[in-house]
Order: C-alpha cells, then structure tokens, then sequence
C-alpha cells in the first residue's frame, strides 16, 4: 500500500516526479515513459528533502531507461547529483541485454576506504598525535603535483595493474593476513594492462602510494561505542583504541581509464538516444564492454595497492613511535565499481553486473566472497563520516541482497556546494573549529579544508540510521577522529 | 578574467568567455587553473606545446583542458598561461604553446579528476564565444 508523504514541500516533489512512500525509509519511482524498471530510494523524509533539490532523482529516472536493467534503478541514503548516475547509485545489468557504463562507476575506480585496528590506547595516542600525524603528513605523500616513493617503471606499473595489493605485499609492504582482509583480497582478476592506454600509465606512474586530495583523507580515530561486541572482537575492534582510517583511489590513472572509455564508447556507439551524454556505455558482452571491465579492473588493482602502500607507511611511523603495537587490517572497501557477481532474481541465481557508484558492498553472512575468517557474520562494511566526523563500522545483510543488489551507503554525502563552502567558510575557521572538537588537522590547503568542512556534508548519523532501518547494514561500531590528515 | 564560477553542489562548473574562440578557450584554460591552484601566482619557467584535435567544439575544449590534466600527473607540470593558441575551426584541431613550472612549488588545494561533458556547450553569437565546463574535483 503506498501513501503520500506529509509535508507540503514533499508532498509537490511527490507530485512533480510521482515518488511514492512505501515506508517510511522506502520511496518508489514507478516506471513511465521511457523507464525499464521504477526507481527506489532509501530515504527518510529529511534526507530525501537534500535528495529532491538536485538532479538526483532525474538521474535516478536515468538510469532506469538503460537496456537490460533488472529490476529497480536504486539509490542509497547518501544519494547526491553526480554524473550519469548519481552519487549512492546502485543498478544491476543482464548479462546478455545489459550494459556497462563508466558513469555508473565514477572517474575515481574505486575510490575506497580500508580501517587499520591497533592495540594503541587512546589516551597513549593522544600523548603523541601532534607528532604521529606530522609523521604521517611526512611520510604520505598527497602527491598532488608532488613526487612519490616508489620509483616505477612501465613494466613493474603492469604488474601493480595485475596484482594490485598483492604487488605491494610481494615487496614486503604488508602481510599476508593484509589480502584476506580486502574486497576481492586485493587484487581482482580480470584485469589486463594492454587495455590501460598509456596516457592513463604516464599519469598513474609517479602517483602509487600517494593520498590525492579533494575528499580523500586520513585520519586517527577512537573507537567510541561498539555496538555488536561479538563482531567488533572478530574485526579486532576494542572501544578505547586506536584506529587507521585511510580513504583514496586510483588517482589520475583511474581518471584516465574513465575518460578514455568514455571517448571510445561515444565514438563506437554514440550519444544521441541516450537522457544524458554521460550515460554513454557499451553492451557488457560486446568487445568494448569487456576492455572497460578489464582496465576499470586494472585500476582497482592500482587503488588496492595504493591504499596498500599508504598503510605500509603508516606502519612504519607507528612502529616508530609505539614499538610494540600491534595491529591488524579490519577489511578494505570499494566504492566506485562495477563487478559481475551472482545474486537472486525474481527467486533464480543469476549472473549479473552490478555498478556502485559511491556505494558499497554489503554482503550478508555466508556469501563466498568474504574472507573465512568473517563470513559467518558477514563482509566488514566501512561508512566514513565527512572529514572530522564520526564514521562506522558495520556488517553486511541479507537483506542488502535481496533488496538493494548487496549494496549499501558509502558516507555522508554532499549538501553545500564547494562554491557555498567557500563564501561561507574560511580553512582557518574549519581548523579552529577541528581543534575545539579536540581534533588535530594537516592539510594541503586550507581552502581545501573548508571545501570538505563538515557543514557541506549531510548528516552521517541520520544515513546510518536509515541503512539500518532498512537493513541494508548492521552498526559494529562508532569511531570518532582525534587527527585529521587532508591532501 | 573573463571567466565566472557558478554554483555546482558537488563540483565546479565555470562560464568562460571571449571575442574569439580562442580568447574563450584561453579563459576556459585559466579558469582550471585557478580551479587547481585557488589563485597561487604561478611562475613560468618552462614551456610545453599542446596538439589536440576533436569532433566538435566541445570535445576539442575537452581534449584541450584533460591535457593540462595529463601534464600535471605525467610530467608534475603546472601552467602558468597560455602564451600562444591556434585552432582550425574546420578539422576541430587546436595548436598551443604554454608556460608553467615545476609542480612542487606549489599547493595545489583541487586535484582535478576529469574533465566532464556534463552540461558543456561552447557557443558563439553577437557578443563572442561562450564555454561552459563542469570539472569534476
């Protein structure tokens, strides 16, 4: 039974796209016009007002219209405009009618997040965070415009490419437990570097194991509440310590791969019949199709690596200010891909490939998947908050799988615009304000800063609340930053 | 400069305008600069030549601007302006010379990802030529 939603304000956006509430944290799209299948949103009312006031549920409509979509155009409750799909846009695609689009996976291929739990005590973190983080600062490069560590050539790129995580472990940056504890442990196959121009590898070369700016961070965090203790001791999480948080992607080599494709497919299949230029794309089962799976799965392989260095580095300074910690990787996430994985349609498995465009997986218990040591539980799902935020720790459900193609939110989710930000906010009152919350920051620039200060964001815990709600995820636990590190 | 920033939620879209198409795609090119650089005076201590060549305006302008992306990454070269631009309307090619300097003088706040043709028009009437181009940042 579907009702119409109270307000005034919501109940015209109701009217002007004809959303109907299923509950009160499910909105409906029916299919009209040129739509294969309706749209859904995962949204209470508060967040699917920032929803309404872009081009998010057009682009949800969008989506809905492209060959071989199977069964709803979803979106998550961190929904924003992007391009193509829009941010928190979830669509699965037949494997013989579908299609696949780079603008269902963004220009950042796999834009991620991975948490490092250690045994550090809060308190002992604090004694020395000014410095550890400085030592972070120093030892991570941003890389924008700036050099890196590793000095690479076309041949060892490939093998990055191919390897991914694996790579970084083979050169003794991390341990083997470090693989089993990743999305696709590290290294998705399918992935041939003859399909990587060498313009994406001229830009990828001097950028592996560096953090990029823009939204990406990193940041030292105290685990404030665990909510599931018999999970939280699995993932090796323990209220009072410290924990890792690092976030980045593919950087420029992932951009390139995305651009390329979408020049390759323009020329090859055209834009004219399609609701927005950036929805270009290729039947997934046609020879440009698997090219782009497989370079977007290069860069994949290029972030695993990159957030792979990134913690090798970050272990060094904590060893070297901490001797006898111990940590552990808790799990590593994607949120900007597009993967070929089974799931059950209308009660029969089938083979399908599912684009998460600033999505992420969220498999629940059993699925073959996640690593032993968690699927009994279910994958480890990592919600980063806007920086200086809280962020979370949750697990996977089954009900993510049966109705939102395993899929859940991926952070908080924009509401200002960088311009707004701007005029509004100036670096050194968002530092300031970081400081009085007891939160150290080093950043790039402090116009940066202000760009990604946590007013532009909508509220995290309100985007929680309505995965759970739903039951797309399960909270773990709450974690909340003491240093903030931002390209 | 004969450019403008107008408001985009999540990225960062500009108008960028002049009396002939390349006094507009020149602006286009400094409006990403200050997009990357957020206004750091940079200094021109070395040169690079730019060919590119398109379908249509609008994807010459995108090929154009992805290249200062391109040399940033690949060659940590930023530009400083462009000292010399050329197009042939007709085949859609584009010949620059451009002067910038080492990256790592400098900070830059937006890594640019990509250039996008999410609402681009390049346009010409009685007042001269008009770009319009969302960055995605």
């Amino acid at each position: 039974m579907t009702k119409t939603a109270g307000s005034a304000w919501l109940s015209w956006m109701c009217k002007m796209s004809e959303l109907k509430k299923v509950s009160d944290f499910e909105w409906v799209i029916p299919k009209t016009g040129a739509m294969k299948v309706p749209g859904k949103i995962f949204a209470n009312e508060k967040l699917l007002e920032g929803i309404g006031q872009d081009m998010t549920l057009k682009q949800i409509i969008n989506v809905a219209t492209l060959p071989g979509i199977i069964r709803e155009s979803v979106a998550m409750p961190d929904a924003h405009q992007g391009y193509g799909f829009s941010i928190g846009g979830v669509a699965a695609f037949d494997m013989e009618k579908g299609i696949i689009t780079p603008g269902g996976v963004g220009f950042d291929i796999n834009c991620g997040v991975r948490i490092l739990a250690t045994d550090i005590p809060i308190e002992e973190m604090k004694k020395k965070v000014k410095e550890v983080l400085h030592d972070i600062t120093r030892s991570v490069p941003s890389g924008v415009g700036r050099g890196h560590k590793e000095k690479l050539t076309v041949q060892v790129l490939d093998e990055v490419l191919k390897k991914g995580a694996k790579w970084a472990v083979e050169q003794g940056c991390g341990v083997k437990d470090d693989l089993e504890r990743c999305e696709e442990y590290g290294c998705i196959e399918n992935a041939n570097p003859d399909y990587v121009s060498q313009r994406a590898k001229s830009r990828g070369l001097p950028q592996l194991g560096t953090l990029g700016s823009g939204n990406h961070f990193l940041e030292i965090q105290n685990v404030t509440d665990v909510f599931d203790e018999k999970i939280a001791k699995i993932f090796g999480i323990k209220k009072g310590r410290a924990v890792l948080m690092i976030h980045c992607g593919s950087r420029g080599l992932g951009h390139q791969v995305a651009s390329d494709y979408i020049e390759l497919m323009e020329k090859k299949y055209g834009h004219a019949n399609l609701p927005d230029r950036e929805l270009v794309n290729a039947p997934v089962n046609s020879e440009l199709g698997k090219k782009y799976l497989s370079a977007m799965n290069c860069a994949v392989n290029f972030a695993f690596c990159n957030r792979q260095l990134i913690t090798h580095y970050v272990r060094e300074v904590l060893k070297s200010h901490f001797p006898n910690n111990k940590n552990s990787l808790v799990y590593d996430v994607c949120h900007n891909i597009a993967k070929i994985e089974e799931h059950i349609i209308e009660g029969v498995k089938k083979t399908v490939c599912v684009h998460r465009k600033g999505a992420t997986r969220s498999f629940g218990p059993g699925r073959i998947e996640i690593p032993a040591v968690y699927r009994e539980f279910g994958q480890p799902v990592i919600i980063p908050g806007s920086m200086g935020t809280a962020s979370y720790l949750l697990v996977g459900t089954k009900r993510a799988e049966e109705i939102a193609f395993g899929s859940t939110a991926h952070g908080a989710g924009r509401v200002m615009s960088r311009t707004a930000a701007l005029s509004d906010l100036r670096g050194e009152q968002v530092k300031k304000m970081l400081n009085d919350k007891g939160i150290d920051v080093e950043a790039g620039s402090m116009k940066g800063l202000a760009e990604e200060a946590p007013e532009v964001y909508k509220d995290i815990d309100e985007v929680i609340k309505v995965s759970e709600a739903v039951g797309l995820t399960r909270k773990v636990a709450r974690l909340k930053p003491v240093a903030v590190m931002k390209g | 400069m004969p450019y403008k920033f107008l408001e985009h939620k999540a990225d960062v879209k500009f108008l960028a305008s002049g009396s002939t198409i390349e006094r507009a795609f020149k602006a286009s090119a400094m409006a990403l600069q200050e997009t990357m650089t957020k206004g750091a005076g940079v200094k021109s201590t070395q040169e690079r030549e730019i060919d590119v060549q398109g379908d249509d305006f609008e994807s010459l302008l995108y090929h154009f601007l992805e290249e200062f992306l391109f040399l940033l990454d690949a060659e940590s070269f930023l530009f400083s302006e462009v000292k010399e631009i050329k197009i042939n309307p007709v085949e859609f090619k584009l010949h620059a010379v451009v002067s910038g300097d080492d990256a790592v003088n400098y900070q830059i706040s937006n890594d640019v990802k990509a250039i996008t043709y999410n609402d681009m028009f390049v346009k010409h009437d009685k007042n001269g030529w008009q770009c319009l181009v969302v960055v995605d940042v």
